[in-house]
């Protein structure tokens, strides 16, 4: 049976690919993909804790994380179309009016 | 029957309450009216408590009431005891005497005021008398010091009384002030008698004081007795401190003739005769009372002598006679003082009154080169104003004359023979100043015409008064209210005299014996029989000392020379200003220089402009204003502001609006807190 650090190291490496897909896309999209990366790699180490505590508090909570995921996912879309009917950009740099 | 004694203050007092409160909607008569009642009352109520301590024993004449207990802490207790001895009883058959007189008097003089400063008047008229009673009756210095204080007020109160002309206000603010730096100087006298003798009753540190050896050199005693002396100063308006005397002439008259001539300004007098013991353990500081009262009899005795306003002259009369009674105390003659004291009130009081009335009548005049002519006019007027003046010059037999002889007398027999002199020239000033006066006021030629003319004067309310009906060409004069008390007065500055006819003329002088026990230590009750005894003797054997040939002699050779002096210099004032009018224009030519030195009254104010207020105010407006104020008060609290200002705007510089930089702070953080937590 795969030991549970290999779930675990798969789990960081896809946080890593995300955060980085965050920091460094200039497409609006691209991040909100990365995001889902992000919380992709989450799941599966509450999956992967869970398997190996014998419970399923793991799979319950990647429902939820999922629903939230699904959630965000929509309205993030909808924020990006706005975004991108007033500026016509999806670069995230474009849009650092809301400050002082 | 001691239990009268607070009432004395209290209805006068009550007098007050109603007219400030309900004043505004009383009519005149009823407010004028309820004011002068509680001054009689008032003066019935002394009389009576005054007849009834002449009964008692000369040893025992004391009548005191304690109020209530004003401070027990811990060892030191202070009562606020109202007293009646000899020296109170005079001043308060004079202050609510002549009070009443006055306040009746007002009731005349003010009748062309609105109903609501009629009402003002007469309540800050009755509060002054109730503070100045409290002043005369308070048997300890903080009792003493609530009526002094509150006599400052009232008198800045009814100086300003036509605030809205400004001269008047500032008249009253400079009385306030000046008055303010010598009670300075009195409260620090009374916080060293305070530490030396740990009382404040007047006769007790009089009891301690009495076992004293009397001071040689200048001590801690006399340093307090003269702090106490520069209060009085300022009260008193002696040099430096009576520069706000002459402007306090921008009040009414009457309140010059109660507070500025008759009362107030001789509370310092009186503190010191009330205080004769522990002065006469001071000799160093009696001397410079004596000098100082001598310096300013005879200089405002020369201001006084080419001043052209009425009451101006009249001022300065009243420092320069303030002067002589200081004289007097300073050289221990306490009864000569207070004697002059008395008299002085009644002839001042009346002169003042009569330049009221011809103020009066002359719709605000008070030029007395505008005036003349008026002897036909104002008969009443006329003849109390020269009994008035004549008593003031000391002509023999009149009132001035008994008392400024005895204080003359006193002064030369104590071996002051400079001092002496001087108040002598400042007597012959006294009759050259009070002759030019009477002259050019009512005899001459007539030269005030337009009654319009006084439009210019704060007096301007005198014009409604409906003069229609009398014709405006003839000045009219006093109406009865004011009459009457003019002929009391002229009356008094007669008779008023005559309780202290010198041994010279055969007489005895009663009010010295009356007044005697006053200026002593106070005896124990049980020690009270056997003093006597001694003292009757001591007395008896005084008077066959006193009254040596010698001493009556010197006494008549003084007396003649200053009846001389009084008539001689009547007669100068009568040569240059009826005889020989171009003599006087003749003089001021050819002593221009000095004349201008005086009509300028010796440039006191602009010296003190110079070297007390604009400095002050310099130092007030660079130093407290701009550089304390500003500078250090205003610096901290918008300095604290700024920092935070600055502060504020590096920090806002964190927030750059962009979404990646915020994930990238939030990803840091937790990475920087996860950290920790795994490697601590």
């Amino acid at each position: 049976m795969i030991p549970l650090s290999h779930y675990l190291v798969v789990s960081a490496l896809l946080f890593a690919i995300g955060s980085a897909g965050v920091f460094l896309r200039k497409n609006l999209i691209t991040i909100l993909l990365s995001v889902e990366i992000m919380l992709n790699a989450v799941n599966l180490s509450f999956v992967a804790f869970g398997r190996f505590n014998g419970t399923v508090d793991g799979q319950i909570i990647t429902f939820f994380v999922m629903t939230v995921a699904a959630a965000e996912a929509a309205v993030g879309l909808a924020l990006v179309i706005a975004l991108f009917r007033t500026r016509e950009s999806l670069n995230p740099d474009a849009f650092t009016s809301l400050k002082w | 029957m001691t239990s009268l004694i607070p009432f004395i203050p209290l209805l006068p007092f009550a007098g007050f309450v109603v007219n400030a409160t309900m004043g505004k909607r009383l009519p005149k008569s009823v407010s004028g009216g309820l004011a002068s009642l509680v001054m009689v009352l008032s003066f019935l109520i002394s009389a009576y408590l005054v007849w009834q301590l002449a009964q008692l024993a000369p040893e025992q004449r004391v009548l005191s009431n304690t109020i209530y207990r004003w401070i027990a802490s811990g060892e030191f207790t202070l009562d606020v005891t109202f007293l009646i001895d000899p020296l109170s009883a005079v001043m308060l058959l004079v202050i609510t005497g002549i009070g009443s007189l006055i306040h009746i008097y007002s009731t005349a003089y003010m009748h062309d005021e609105v109903d609501s400063e009629f009402a003002r008047y007469f309540s800050y008229l009755n509060l002054f008398a109730a503070f100045m009673l409290v002043l005369v009756l308070g048997s300890s210095f903080p009792v003493l010091f609530v009526g002094w204080e509150g006599v400052g007020l009232c008198s800045y109160l009814l100086i300003g009384f036509w605030f809205k002309k400004k001269s008047a206000a500032d008249a009253g603010k400079k009385a306030f002030v000046v008055n303010r730096i010598g009670d300075y100087a009195f409260l620090i006298g009374m916080f060293a008698l305070f530490a030396m003798f740990g009382t404040l009753e007047v006769r007790g540190i009089a009891t301690k004081v009495a076992a004293m050896p009397v001071e040689t050199g200048f001590g801690l005693l006399s340093i307090a007795t003269l702090l106490l002396f520069i209060g009085a100063t300022g009260k008193s308006a002696q040099i430096p401190l009576y520069v706000w005397l002459p402007d306090a002439m921008e009040g009414p008259t009457p309140v010059s003739a109660l507070i500025h001539a008759a009362t107030m300004v001789t509370a310092g007098v009186y503190m010191i005769g009330r205080n004769a013991v522990l002065f006469s353990h001071t000799p160093e500081t009696l001397q410079i009372v004596a000098v100082v009262g001598a310096a300013t009899a005879l200089m405002a005795g020369t201001i006084g002598l080419v001043q052209n306003d009425i009451k101006r002259v009249l001022a300065y009369s009243t420092v320069s006679q303030l002067g002589l009674m200081f004289l007097a105390m300073g050289v221990g003659a306490f009864g000569a003082g207070i004697f002059h004291l008395y008299t002085h009130a009644f002839f001042k009081a009346c002169l003042f009154l009569g330049s009221g009335a011809v103020i009066h009548a002359l719709h605000g005049e008070q030029d007395i080169r505008n005036m003349g002519g008026l002897k036909k006019y104002l008969p009443v007027t006329y003849w109390t104003f020269v009994i008035g003046s004549l008593a003031l010059a000391g002509v023999p037999l009149l009132a001035g004359f008994f008392s400024k002889d005895e204080l003359l007398f006193e002064t030369f027999a104590e071996g002051h023979q400079i001092l002496w002199a001087v108040g002598a020239l400042a007597s012959l000033l006294t009759a050259v100043y009070m002759g030019r006066l009477v002259f050019l006021t009512f005899h001459g030629e007539r030269r005030h015409d337009a009654p319009a003319a006084a439009d210019a004067h704060g007096h301007a309310a005198h014009d409604a008064h409906g003069h229609g009906g009398h014709g405006h060409g003839a000045p009219h004069d006093a109406p009865p209210a004011m009459a009457m008390a003019l002929i009391v007065l002229a009356i008094g500055s007669v008779l008023a005299g005559y309780i202290g006819v010198p041994a010279g003329l055969g007489g005895h002088n009663e009010l010295g014996a009356w007044l005697a026990p006053s200026f002593a230590a106070p005896v124990e009750a049980g020690a009270v029989a056997e003093a006597g005894a001694a003292r009757a003797e001591a007395a008896a054997e005084g008077e066959a000392e006193e009254h040596g040939a010698d001493e009556i002699a010197l006494e008549r050779t003084l007396m003649g020379v200053s009846s001389a002096i009084a008539v001689g210099g009547l007669l100068v004032a009568w040569f240059i200003w009826i005889q020989r009018r171009e003599i006087a224009a003749q003089m001021a030519r050819s002593f221009a220089p000095l004349h201008k030195l005086l009509l300028n009254k010796y440039y006191v104010d602009e010296i003190y402009d110079a070297t007390v207020v604009t400095p002050i105010q310099v130092v007030s407006r660079e130093g407290l204003w701009r550089g304390v104020d500003v500078g250090v008060i205003d610096g901290a609290v918008n300095g604290v502001a700024a920092l935070i200002d600055a502060g504020s705007m590096a920090l806002r510089r964190l927030q750059t609006g962009s979404v990646r930089a915020y994930a990238g702070s939030l990803f840091i953080g937790v990475v920087l807190m996860l950290g920790y937590y795994l490697w601590r």
